[in-house]
């Protein structure tokens, strides 16, 4: 299948002192990369899941593709060669084709337009206000299972799962190819996380769509992803099948945040913590390469070179000098269903 | 829920109505809960189902709409919302304390956290400014902040959310509590920071011996940390037990339906993910009969006419369900 979405070397840097402030402080790289030498491939029809902690740079990278922020180097292709970020007159055409999920469903829907407003409001901005917004309003309610009554409501009238199905609907109303979807289950509850996934899911079947995922939330990713990359500081630590990394994740920076979950199950409770301290400021970033002040594994070398990044398997990538042969750490591996009491006492 | 005879916090029978133009919303309906000497409790329910109204109530935090029904809220047998102003301010903070949710909001960003930390120990008049700073720093070291002393001058501004958690949660040791309150504490941190402060919260009860409250919708978190385990469902307990009974014995429906939902159980990779069906009931009319029939997969005619009362299954554990027991 052909690759929808191409980023190559993406670099995007923000400049941390004006001109004048930087010269006058003495300051001689007033810029720091919020995205550092990023490149992947997103299959029409797939799901891609990005994940990393706070401040990794996932958010930027999702903004960056949507031309949100500026571009410092490297280049984005859309569906065949066009380059996005460009110029703006050439990329308006591309972003019916691209559209975002945002993070906070309830803060993203303006609370002064009814429902109806808020999901035909891409028509009018893409110059499409002759549509008939009422039936459209029916159209998009119904694809995301909600009545047609839900047309004339406002945002707080919205429960949490509703605020993000009409975030669903809102990104499907230009039909676009590409959704990038931030954070989508953040805030819910885990019996309407499921329903989220399961209709973005089967949107996907019905309509081919695309998506970038952008999460914090493994246990999500495992699940909904057919590819996965795992940011730190700015930069893809590791990137290939989702299947092949949860198998046998061999950074040790996804080691450590698989061994971060917490285990559903009082049997299998970690004694110990693996990754401690937390991710050095960006704009100090370490020499080397950039997790070896947190690694379990750092040796010498790691301090002075930065690991290029090399393929341990066909499609699995990795930034790493000393590769973990380690089995996977991830908890649900491990869990076992209900089991009986002659288990559980062995445990106590 | 513990055979152990003289809990810290005990909870009975507590109703608690909130008065809104709609009418009173029934949050609370004859909630029991004990906290034993020592024990950590875990609180569970999703959005709506009264765990922030429990812990309001154990602390006397309500909100002026709020109104107690009936019930009481024993600590070391005197019950809290009947206490007069001077003996709550010597339980509050000293005896019990308590985390907030999140670490941005719970510490005044004008004041130093070294200012913050020496400030809530205005009770001790035995004890001078330089002594008070000292024990701010020895507990700022206990709880994983580097060059404390330093520390104390910094603003909570200067501190990343991880460690602001960590320093809110040193303030509310200060004085050795006996009961610790920690609603949510890790629910704005990353991941690999959360299981910092869950392996600090274990460290921290060997060491200081208290007992904590903790309240999440994060399963996971609650297997790792809790001793004892309730369920909250739309205000009401619908199952209490020992975290092996509630993870590995779950005999509510609720319970076994919001275990199966939580993808981190999941063994094998599948994309229709489980769900709960329906919505969470109005607590301004709730339906007679049991609360949760309207969603239960194993709801009978009995479900929806009585409502069903907790019944014991076993030392400590029990299940307001019609399926349990008799």
């Amino acid at each position: 299948m052909s690759a929808l979405l191409e980023v190559e070397n993406l670099r995007v840097r923000f400049r941390t002192a004006g001109p004048v402030r930087a010269r006058l402080a003495g300051i001689a790289d007033p810029f720091l990369d919020a995205v550092l030498d990023v490149s992947f491939r997103v299959r029409a029809g797939t799901t891609f899941g990005l994940v990393g902690e706070s401040g990794s740079g996932k958010s930027t990278l999702g903004r960056a593709i949507l031309g949100l922020v500026p571009v410092h180097s490297g280049t984005i292709r859309f569906d065949g060669a066009t380059p996005v970020g460009t110029s703006d007159a050439a990329f308006a055409g591309f972003r019916r084709h691209i559209a975002l999920m945002f993070q906070d469903p309830v803060a993203s829907l303006s609370p002064r337009l009814t429902v109806k407003s808020l999901i035909t409001e891409p028509f009018v901005i893409h110059g499409l206000g002759e549509r008939d917004r009422d039936a459209e309003a029916r159209r998009l309610l119904d694809m995301v299972n909600l009545p047609a009554s839900f047309a004339g409501r406002y945002p707080h009238e919205l429960s949490g799962g509703q605020a993000r199905r009409i975030g669903v609907a809102r990104a499907l109303a230009l039909t676009p190819k590409l959704i990038i979807a931030d954070e989508p289950t953040a805030g819910l509850d885990v019996s309407v996380q499921g329903e989220i996934l399961n209709l973005m899911a089967r949107l996907q079947r019905e309509l081919g769509l695309t998506y970038l995922v952008i999460t914090h939330n493994l246990a999500v990713v495992r699940h909904i992803s057919d590819e996965m990359a795992i940011m730190y500081m700015g930069r893809f630590v590791e990137h290939g099948p989702t299947a092949a990394i949860f198998a046998r994740p061999a950074h040790p920076y996804t080691h450590g945040l698989f061994a971060a979950q917490p285990r559903p199950d009082p049997d299998r409770r970690r004694e110990q913590v693996e990754l401690q301290g937390e991710v050095p400021s960006l704009a100090h970033r370490p020499s080397g390469c950039e997790f070896h002040t947190r690694c379990p594994w750092a040796q010498a070398r790691c301090r002075d070179e930065t690991p290029r990044p090399r393929d341990v398997a066909p499609g699995h990538a990795l930034r790493c000098h000393f590769p973990l042969p380690a089995p996977s750490p991830y908890p649900s591996a491990t869990v076992r269903e209900r089991e009986g009491p002659a288990a559980s006492a062995a445990g106590g | 829920m513990d055979a152990s005879a003289d809990p810290v916090l005990s909870i009975r029978d507590l109703s608690i109505d909130f008065v809104t133009p709609r009418g009173p919303v029934r949050a609370l309906r004859r909630v029991d809960l004990d906290v034993p000497r020592g024990g950590i409790v875990g609180v569970v329910g999703e959005s709506g189902s009264g765990k922030t109204t429990l812990i309001l109530a154990a602390m006397r935090l309500l909100p002026g709409n709020a109104e107690v029904r009936g019930g009481a809220v024993l600590f070391d047998g005197d019950d809290v919302l009947r206490m007069d102003a001077k003996r709550l301010r010597g339980l509050r903070g000293r005896r019990m304390a308590m985390v907030f949710q999140d670490p941005m909001t719970s510490l005044n960003p004008v004041l130093s956290v070294g200012t913050q930390m020496v400030d809530i120990q205005y009770r001790d008049r035995d004890r001078g400014r330089p002594a008070k700073r000292r024990r701010a720093a020895d507990m700022l070291r206990r709880v994983g902040i580097p060059d404390p002393e330093q520390r104390l001058d910094n603003y909570p501004h200067e501190f990343s959310g991880g460690m602001r958690q960590r320093i809110a949660i040193a303030m509310a040791l200060l004085d050795n509590p006996d009961l610790l309150i920690a609603d949510e504490p890790t629910t704005a941190l990353d991941v690999t920071m959360e299981a910092q402060i869950i392996h600090l919260l274990r460290e921290l009860r060997r060491d200081f011996r208290g007992s904590i409250l903790f309240v999440s919708h994060n399963l996971g978190l609650v297997a790792e940390l809790c001793d004892f385990v309730v369920v909250l469902y739309a205000g009401e307990v619908v199952e209490r037990g020992t975290v092996r009974d509630i993870f590995h014995r779950p005999r509510h429906p609720y319970t076994e339906a919001l275990l199966v939902c939580d993808p981190a159980r999941l063994d094998t990779v599948r994309r229709e993910l489980p769900t709960i069906p329906g919505d969470v009931p109005d607590l301004v009319h709730p339906a007679p009969g049991c609360i949760f029939a309207d969603r239960c997969a194993k709801a009978f005619d009995r479900c929806r006419v009585e409502a069903p009362t907790l019944t014991a299954i076993g030392d400590g554990h029990a299940a307001s369900c019609h399926l349990v027991g008799p």
